[in-house]
């Protein structure tokens, strides 16, 4: 299912809904600024990421500076502050996927898709993002497609899941 | 039979029992209990049963839990933070509790939090473990409805609320001050200590941060005993400890067996040995900061003391093993990169020495090393070793680094001298 249409311009200001959600998250939390990550995961699941301007309206909300809660969104592998496709795929580099073939792995995306990590398909169909060890290690190598969880890949069932995005 | 009491319950579909099975089985007799018991009583009989840390510090919990400042005068908010971050490569047991016994998790919560008297408890859960906090939320849910969790649990005059906080990820939220910055919604860089969390934690205020896999023990011990716990285990501390295995590997898995099952045990019965055609040349015995053990020592228990006397740590318990197609100077880049990654960035010998690290490691491995690039590696294991930086993330990673330089001397000098990798590059191909 393409959510292309659906998703609006990043420069759109965030919806009453969507604010209220984030106020809401804040109401629950016992200081503002600890909804942080809730709030810019609850933006980049309506966007697809998270940009300046809804950075800056998500800080006002928290009643934190824009730098702090950048501070924070920089940090972390999840919240993406840069487009992505329409589905992510994180792929692990971590140790026991390396023993098993995540190179292997890697290269096959990049024969497929023709993206290396860090890129997007021309067609915005997927980003591929290399990720941390994803607890996954007796099936490895392991990849997450958004929220979901694929192990034991190999070169069929691989591109077997990749169909099954569009 | 052998007593399993973390994976009793598991399903053969892998799906978690929902409160009334988990009821039918004996879940939420040990919290009755428990709300009789003296808090006290509870930390002292947890202290007597031995129960370590299984989060990688091997900490006794009894221990940790007296440190909290309990009694008149004491500030009356204390928190309890399950550490569910589990970024530490190669390990994967805490998901599994998560997923397939989420009410054994939300019972030992509450037991643990009446135990050190807090009111508030987070789950702090990795951001990638999505189907676990599906899973934790409903089970909480459930719970509610059956009066274990809110104000006055059972009529006892305990009151506790439980948050599931997804991370935002990043392997520094595992080490636990950083863990409650995070939680605080700040850039989660670790704190100086003193003073300890039991004294000035989450918001300032007394907290226990504990692993997933330790607390899970907690109804147990109360059920049950210390006595009974300290029988479990083949060596002087108490319980069952969840092994695994990856790599490989004719059956990579989890197991839940007593402390103290060696090494050789694990890998030959549990992992049924190597695939066809591969041979096990050393293991990281328990996620990517410990050190390598080499065959010679497979007859190693794996409790906490008998790791350390081979010169590693248990750690996780989950255990990688590297095989003899797989190049060791391969293997380190791999784990050093992940290490400069995940650097905080806060103090210098780890944000500007793990970077270095990684590019002389990368420079051996495609055939561009010196000799001298191994006195350099060698010093930074001594400048980033304990007491070197601010957190253990940096001491964590020379682990692997010291003892593949100790060990692999000979792989490492071959790269330099024959200037390629004598492995070459089958990183690309399916096996
Ligand atoms: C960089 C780093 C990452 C860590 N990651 C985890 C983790 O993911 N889970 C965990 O339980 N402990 C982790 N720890 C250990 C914790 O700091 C802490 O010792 C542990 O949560 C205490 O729980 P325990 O006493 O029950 O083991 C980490 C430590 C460091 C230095
Ligand atoms: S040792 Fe590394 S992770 Fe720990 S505080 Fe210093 S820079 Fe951060
Ligand atoms: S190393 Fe890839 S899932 Fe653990």
């Amino acid at each position: 299912m393409s959510t292309a249409e659906q998703t609006p311009a990043p420069d759109a200001p965030l919806e009453a809904a969507l604010r209220e959600d984030i106020i809401a998250l804040a109401h629950h939390a016992e200081y503002k600024r600890a909804a942080g990550t809730d709030a810019l995961k609850l933006v980049q699941k309506r966007f697809g990421y998270v940009s300046d301007r809804h950075l800056s309206e998500v800080a006002a909300l928290l009643e934190m500076t824009p730098a702090e809660l950048d501070a924070v969104a920089t940090f972390y592998n999840l919240i993406f502050r840069r487009p992505v496709g329409r589905h992510v795929i994180l792929l692990c580099d971590s140790v026991a996927c390396w023993v098993m073939g995540a190179g292997a792995a890697r290269a096959q995306i990049r024969d497929r898709l023709g993206i290396k990590p860090g890129e997007t398909t021309a067609d915005g169909r997927f980003t591929l993002l290399p990720i941390v060890c994803l607890g996954h290690c007796d099936h490895a190598p392991a990849m997450m497609v958004d929220d979901d969880q694929h192990g034991n890949l190999n070169a069929a069932t691989l591109d077997a899941i990749l169909e099954q995005y569009r | 039979m052998m007593d399993k009491p973390l994976t009793a319950l598991l399903q053969p579909n892998g799906m978690p029992l929902d409160i009334t099975g988990y009821e039918h089985a004996g879940g939420y007799q040990p919290l009755r209990k428990a709300l009789k018991m003296a808090p006290e009583a509870i930390i002292a009989e947890v202290k007597r049963s031995r129960l370590r840390g299984r989060g990688g510090g091997g900490f006794s919990t009894g221990r940790k839990w007296e440190a909290v400042p309990q009694g008149e005068g004491s500030p009356s908010q204390r928190y309890l933070v399950v550490n569910g971050d589990e970024m530490e490569p190669g390990s994967f047991k805490d998901r599994l509790l998560f997923e397939q016994t989420p009410h054994q998790m939300i019972e030992a919560v509450i037991i643990s939090a009446f135990a050190i008297q807090a009111s508030i408890a987070y789950i702090f859960v990795r951001g990638e473990y999505v189907l676990s906090m599906e899973r934790l939320n409903r089970a909480a849910a459930e719970a509610k409805a059956r009066g274990y969790l809110g104000a006055n649990i059972l009529g006892s005059g305990f009151g506790l609320t439980i948050h599931v906080h997804a991370s935002g990820g990043r392997y520094i939220c595992g080490e636990s001050s950083s863990l409650l910055t995070a939680l605080e919604g700040r850039r989660p860089i670790p704190r100086s200590r003193p003073p300890r969390s039991a004294q000035s934690g989450l918001w300032g205020k007394p907290s226990v941060v504990n692993n997933v896999e330790t607390l899970c023990n907690v109804p147990h011990i109360v059920e049950r005993g210390a006595d009974w716990f300290l029988s479990l285990s083949l060596g002087a501390d108490g319980g069952t400890k969840l092994y695994g295995m990856s790599g490989r590997v004719k059956r990579p898995g989890l197991w839940e067996l007593p402390l103290g099952t060696t090494l050789v045990e694990l890998l030959e019965e549990h992992a049924g040995g190597m695939q066809e055609g591969y041979e096990c040349r050393a293991v990281l015995p328990g996620g990517a900061s410990t050190s390598f053990i080499m065959r010679d020592d497979f007859d190693v228990a794996m409790d906490f003391t008998s790791v350390q006397r081979v010169g590693s740590s248990v750690g996780t318990g989950n255990i990688m093993v590297l095989d003899n197609r797989r190049c060791p100077v391969g293997m380190l880049r791999n784990l050093e990169h992940f290490f400069a990654q995940e650097s905080c960035g806060f103090c210098t010998p780890c944000r500007d020495g793990l970077p270095w690290v990684e590019r002389i490691l990368a420079a051996i491995e495609a055939g561009e090393g010196h000799m001298d690039d191994l006195d350099t590696l060698g010093r930074h294991v001594k400048f980033l070793g304990p007491n070197c930086t601010f957190c253990d993330l940096a001491p964590g990673a020379m682990q692997p680094l010291a003892s593949g330089l100790k060990y692999f001397r000979a792989e490492f000098e071959q790269h330099i001298r024959e200037k390629c990798c004598p492995w070459h590059d089958t990183e690309e191909h399916w096996a």
